[in-house]
Formats: C-alpha cells, structure tokens, sequence
C-alpha cells in the first residue's frame, strides 16, 4: 500500500493501532481542507504495529491533546519534503477544555462556559482531577 | 501568603502556625486588633443559606473595625435571574476589599478566584471543602491540646460528604505523630481520595470502624458530624443513615477525662443536649474560635499587619 510523501505538513507517528481515529477527533482534523490520510496498523518493529496520520498542510498540534490521549507518538514537522523537526509528548501537566468534569455538584456542570482544568495528579495512573472539585478522571486511553 | 483561600492546602503548616498566633494574640488582646480594617469592606455572599459561617465572618470584620456588605441566599441575588458566578463576583468586586463566598457547587470559588484580584475565601463549596471549619478546628485543639500533634483523633458520622472531616484530615496530615480513628456507616467511609492523599501518600497509620463505643477510650479528640440530608440524592438512604451514631453522657463513661468533643455544627440529634454540660464539650469554644481565627486570616489577606 502506498501512501504519498507530504511537502509541508505534519506525520503523526507511532500511534498505538486502532487510536487514530480518536485522535483525528480530538485534533479536529475532519475540519481542514487539506489532505489527511489515516494510516491503520503499519508493521512497527518497536510496536508490532502502529497507526500514522499524515496531514498534508502546516499547522499547530496540540501537544497536550496527544500527550494526554497517548504520550508515545512522535510529531513530525516536514518542510519541503524534508523532516526538519521531531518531538516526543509527554503526559500534560494541566489540561484545558479537552475533557469534562463528570460530578454533579461540579460547578462546570451547571456553568459550561467555563474552562475546563484538570490537573494531573498521578502520573503513574495517569490520574487527572478537576481543578474546581478534585474529582479524578482516570485516562480515556 | 496565598491570595486567596480556596482549599486548606493553599496554606503551609507555617501560615497555618501564623494564623493561630495572630488568633490567640487577637483572644488576648482585643483591643489591638479593633480598628485595624477600618474603611476596609468584606463581601459575604452566601449563595446557600449559613447562620453561623456568615454571621461569624461579618462579627470577625466588624470586630477589626471594617464593614461589610452581601447577600444570605442566592434567591435574593442576581443568581435567581441566571447570572454566573464570574459575573457576580466581578460585580462585587468593584464594591468590596475582601469577599467570603458559600455556594452549593463544589469549586465555585474556584471559578470565582480566576476572574477577580479581590482575594476570595471559600466559606464552603458544596460537599468539598471549607477551610475556614478548618482553621476553626485547628485553632480549637491547640487551644484544647497546646499543639497540633500526639494525640489520637476519632472522625464519627458521615466521613463520605463532610467537607469539614475531609479539609481536616488533609490539614491534620501536614503535622507529626497523630493516630486517626475513622468512625462511620460502610456506606459513609471517608472516599478513597481522601485516604490517598493524607495517608497512604505520607505512610500514615489509621483505624476504620463502625463501632463507635468500643473505640471511645483510645480517643483524645472526638470530632462528631452531622448527616447532612441536602447532600443525598435519595432521601430513603438519608433517613436509614441519619440516626448512625448519637453522642450521649452513657457512652461518654469510658472515654478519657481530658477528651475534647469537637462539632462543625449545626447538630440536630448526633450529640445529646445533655452532653453540653459536660467539660469535654469543646463545640461551643470551637464556634467562638471561629471568628478568631477569621479576624486573623481577613488581616492577612489584606496584608495587614500589627
């Protein structure tokens, strides 16, 4: 299966297989204009197998979103048909407005317009809590 | 020192240390402290209905000289016609130098501390925190106990939506040498959470039981709580769990003679009226301590010094 080069845009590498469409959601990529192509369970010789999203168009990753949902992928930054950037996410210290409080008596529950803060509060769990309640959100992923 | 106070947390074993000195200056020396917020104004906006919070924050500011202003329930502020909180403590802001919110949401002050410069203490946020019942309690075993260490602790009620238990304990395992004895309903444990942060995090030792009498002896501090009907979802479970535990002289028999019974109050039956006039009933001095240590955490946040 081929999948073109791209010239300027971003590779979304080692994604553990079958997450890539969760992140295509959570990165809103079905809003560009721009070819994405989504890439499902690429042989990987650290991860068996892997999935990629190449994005045929420059622009801003947000980090936290990929740190958060899984802090193993790798962004690539391509200029020109050349790789001239790699970074590694990590787990985010403090998320905002990528996920919801769940309690009840949450004050973001009654009042949505409010930033959503989670803070991370077990790295070894990968536990967040809502920075108004304290209530603890177990990662998604 | 923090601008704010939002959760106990937010203050150092030091500050905490400062805020009983400065108390315990203020019981001896009123007259000191008398004017020292003049022309200083305290917001009080009590978004769900409080008698002795709110009257104690406002006998704390007039006692320092200031003045203050407010509301006792959301129903008489613009919270009836749907404003949020931001905008409301943006509005009180422009009026007063220091505000003390109660609101039923857990983490309103939250909320409202990221949208105003105006320092804003947490009367009590839903079932979550309320670190002022903290600092009142604190300021109440040092006075009982003269320090805040050595001695065995026993939390009786309902541990699983006291705030006040919750803000404690958190506060309590900041300081050395205390053994806690946790007393409640299995359906009232104290939430993991709590257990984690406190204890398992620092290595903490503590007791779990539903037995109240056969824990009393070991005690040096009861702290008893009510079973709060407005923090049920169901009001069967409410009524099954709200008679749990009742304090009564009998079941005092066998307890230490210099233990001290601490209550956030209000009570409805979970003490006996007869145990008021025992000597170890420390609630009544805990509600006075309250203003106290509220006078001296208002001249903190301001940044007053004497």
């Amino acid at each position: 299966m081929n999948i073109d080069s791209i010239q300027n845009g971003v590779v979304l590498d080692h994604i553990q297989a079958g997450k890539s469409m969760d992140i295509y959601q959570y990165l809103h990529l079905d809003q560009l204009d721009c070819s994405v192509a989504i890439i499902k369970n690429v042989r990987s010789g650290r991860m068996g197998k892997k999935d990629i999203i190449k994005i045929d168009s420059p622009m801003e990753v947000d980090l936290d979103v990929l740190g958060y949902i899984d802090a193993n992928i790798t962004v690539n930054i391509i200029r020109d048909g050349v790789r001239v950037d790699k970074k590694h996410v990590e787990l985010p210290k403090r998320l905002v407005n990528i996920i919801r409080c769940k309690n009840p008596r949450c004050i973001t529950m009654s009042e949505p317009q409010l930033d959503a803060i989670f803070l991370l509060s077990d790295p070894a769990r990968h536990t967040y809590r809502c920075a108004y309640c304290d209530t603890a959100m177990d990662k998604k992923f | 020192m923090p601008r704010n106070l939002i959760d106990i947390t937010d203050l150092s074993t030091q500050e905490i240390d400062q805020l009983i000195a400065t108390a315990e200056d203020i019981i001896d020396n009123p007259v000191k402290y008398q004017s020292v917020c003049a022309h200083k104004q305290l917001a009080t906006l009590f978004f769900e209905p409080s008698t002795r919070t709110r009257l104690s924050f406002e006998s704390a500011m007039l006692a320092l000289g200031g003045s203050v202003l407010g509301f006792s329930s959301a129903s008489s502020s613009s919270t009836a016609k749907g404003e949020t909180v931001g905008d409301t403590i943006h509005t009180v802001s422009c009026y007063a130098d220091i505000i003390a919110m109660r609101h039923p949401k857990e983490g309103a002050p939250f909320a409202a501390a990221q949208v105003t410069e105006v320092p804003i203490i947490n009367a009590g946020d839903g079932g979550h925190n309320h670190p002022t019942q903290t600092l009142t309690d604190l300021l109440t075993i040092h006075r009982e106990k003269g320090s805040l260490g050595g001695f065995t602790i026993g939390f009786c009620g309902d541990l699983k939506f006291g705030r006040t238990v919750h803000s404690l304990v958190s506060a309590l395992s900041r300081y050395e040498n205390i053994h806690y004895v946790l007393i409640s309903p299995l359906e009232l444990k104290l939430p993991r959470y709590v257990k984690e942060e406190a204890f398992k995090k620092r290595g903490i030792p503590y007791t779990q039981t539903t037995d109240l009498e056969s824990v009393i002896p070991q005690l040096d501090i009861l702290y008893m709580t009510r079973v709060q009907r407005e923090r049920f979802f169901n009001e069967e479970d409410y009524l099954r769990l709200k008679d749990s535990y009742i304090l009564t002289p009998e079941k005092l028999v066998n307890a230490k003679p210099d233990l001290s019974i601490l209550h956030p109050l209000p009570r409805v039956n979970e003490i006996a009226v007869a145990v008021d006039k025992d000597p170890r009933a420390a609630y009544w001095k805990q509600v006075k301590n309250g203003k106290y240590i509220r006078m001296a955490l208002i001249m903190k946040l301001l940044g007053i010094t004497v």
